[in-house]
């Protein structure tokens, strides 16, 4: 019960968070993508923002040994591909998870059009790749 | 570059959620990890539901936000469904594979230090910048 209350606090926090910064206005996000265009930076002041608090919060937080298990990680071309392919996704409608999902139900006509196929590539991905731990 | 108060301290939320989240339950918060898990229906108890309530949650968050501050009239309607399409089935399957997004590599992983998550944040801009100039030439 306290790990649901605990979701439930972070969550809105966080949707709260994306709310506020226009991270959920995805003209927005093409406009801070469109370097070579009409650039509007606004965007970089929220990713600065939290990382001002993860990498300190991070940093406090952080076992010795997850830190090692950390530096292990490995740059394949899982890793490579799926993240290129995630940016095109991105650009081309300016929805990554985290805002599509928190502003659902405000334009849930437009959502479900890019929501289904999202949910439709993760079984499909599922099923070729297998479910793998991280 | 103009101080922006209001997404600093949006990105400031954000952040502080993804700290809360690993300092209470050693849980990171990426929001693609969490369709996938609720996708995967597996796990007892409060391991298997607290993604489906952070994804609930961060609908509620945003609702709050929306009453006490209109955002509805600036939001996006009647975008092209094609483009829709092939970005949530790329979104989809790239995070899948690539195992995070904007959140789980951007901020947390980052935030962690993480080589992979430093070069996948790299590349998912790079391609997102790209394809957003692409589309620019072609309209």
């Amino acid at each position: 019960m306290k790990k649901l209350i605990t979701a439930l606090i972070c969550g809105t926090l966080f949707g709260f968070g994306l709310a506020m910064s226009e991270m959920i206005d995805p003209d927005k996000v093409q406009g801070f993508l469109d370097i070579f265009g009409d650039w509007d930076p606004t965007l970089a002041w929220v990713m600065g923002g939290a990382l001002l608090v993860s990498i300190p919060g991070f940093a406090l937080l952080l076992s010795k040994e997850d830190k090692a298990h950390i530096k292990q990680g490995v740059i394949d071309s899982k890793l490579l591909v799926g993240s290129a392919l995630f940016g095109i996704g991105w650009g081309l409608s300016g929805y990554c998870p985290g805002p599509a999902l928190s502003v659902a139900p405000l334009i849930i006509t437009e959502l479900l059009w890019f929501l289904v196929p999202l949910v439709v590539a993760m079984v499909v991905a599922g099923a070729i790749f297998g479910r793998e731990q991280d | 570059m103009e101080f922006q108060w209001q997404a600093l301290t949006g990105g400031i939320l954000v952040g502080l959620s993804a700290v809360l989240l690993f300092m209470s339950m050693r849980k990171i918060a990426g929001i693609s990890g969490m369709i996938k898990q609720v996708l995967s229906n597996k796990g007892n108890g409060s391991d298997r539901w607290w993604p489906l309530v952070f994804i609930g949650s961060l609908m509620l968050g945003t609702w709050i936000y929306s009453i006490l501050f209109s955002v509805e009239s600036s939001l996006r309607e009647g975008y092209p469904k094609e483009l829709l399409i092939a970005s949530g089935l790329l979104v989809g399957f790239g995070t899948y594979i690539g195992k995070g997004c904007t959140s789980g590599h951007g901020v947390c992983g980052i935030g962690r230090l993480s080589k992979r998550s430093i070069v996948a944040t790299i590349v998912f801009m790079l391609c997102a910048v790209i394809t957003v100039a692409v589309m620019g030439a072609l309209s």
